[in-house]
């Protein structure tokens, strides 16, 4: 079973990549968790989105939560920030979305033009 | 909401927004008194008198998108439906305790569900707050404290990968060990 002993290995292991890239701008991935997403589903994109950036180690990856922003029945909603790109927003995601998003717009820059806004409305 | 776990998710979100820096959980299961209870502590700014009577009210939010908040009504009517109740007691400046009671067996008794999930997003989501998380299992019992955990950490961050995974397998591995269940998940 693993305990705290794993983590200074851990520590040990990750050190020099932090320090390479402390004043990087990295991608930013939005999860909306407020009342409405967390019961559309939010919980498990979010983990999705997490379980996929560090198995792939994607040390400029970031995931951060929000609020509601007022489009509750299109939750999850995630909106995920390039750096010099316009942001993206996607809609009623899944586990199954987060994953493909992750390979196709966060690995290779292409979004994912089905689960976005634009293809809901 | 499908699951206690969600609803804790969502109540806890109401701690950060409050501005909490310490936020603890401590979760019973115990089959003898036949309970469930949990009480969420934090350090936020806590509410005057008359506001800890309106949040009972789902016309009452703190969020200016729209005049509604279903999270407290929410986890208040799926208490009541178990035999339980919640309670709410805060003091501007100091924080809040909301403390949530269901009847174990009952049959409308949500499940518990995914713990480690909401923790996992917890605690990664929002780094710079500290968590204290207490789960108890009848006898049994598991405890997460952030800060002894950013203390080995040092300058490495919980959003790293590798700490993620890490943090991923120590909950899931820990929660099922509360139940009798072996796990076994990533090898090092």
């Amino acid at each position: 079973m693993k305990s705290l002993a794993d983590l200074e290995a851990i520590r040990k292991k990750t050190l020099d990549q932090v320090i390479l890239r402390k004043d990087s701008e990295g991608t930013r991935i939005v999860v909306g968790m407020a009342t409405c997403g967390i019961a559309a589903g939010a919980r498990p994109v979010m983990n999705a989105f997490m379980e996929e950036i560090a198995k792939r180690g994607l040390e400029h990856v970031t995931i951060t939560q929000t609020g509601c922003i007022g489009m509750c029945r299109l939750e999850p909603i995630v909106e995920v920030f390039v750096p010099g790109k316009e942001k993206v927003t996607y809609v009623k995601m899944s586990p199954e979305k987060a994953v493909r998003v992750v390979n196709e717009h966060i690995v290779n820059g292409n979004p994912v033009a089905e689960y976005t806004i634009g293809a809901a409305e | 909401m499908k699951e206690l776990s969600l609803h804790i998710l969502d109540i806890i979100q109401n701690s950060i927004a409050a501005g909490a820096a310490l936020i603890q959980l401590d979760l019973t299961e115990d089959s003898n008194s036949d309970l469930l209870m949990f009480r969420i502590t934090d350090n936020g700014c806590g509410m005057p008198p008359e506001m800890v009577r309106q949040v009972m009210d789902p016309f009452t939010t703190s969020r200016k998108t729209r005049k509604v908040g279903l999270g407290i009504p929410l986890l208040k009517a799926a208490a009541e439906h178990t035999g339980g109740g919640i309670c709410i007691s805060s003091e501007p400046g100091r924080g809040t305790v909301l403390e949530a009671r269901f009847g174990y067996s009952h049959i409308d008794r949500q499940p518990l569900g995914n713990m480690a999930e909401t923790m996992l997003g917890l605690v990664t989501g929002y780094d710079s707050i500290d968590f204290v998380y207490h789960h108890k299992v009848n006898e049994k019992e598991f405890t997460m404290d952030t800060r002894e955990i950013k203390s080995i950490l040092g300058e490495v961050s919980l959003k790293e990968p590798e700490v993620m995974l890490w943090l991923s397998d120590f909950l899931k591995e820990n929660e099922a060990a509360l139940y009798g269940e072996e796990m076994n998940t990533r090898k090092e």
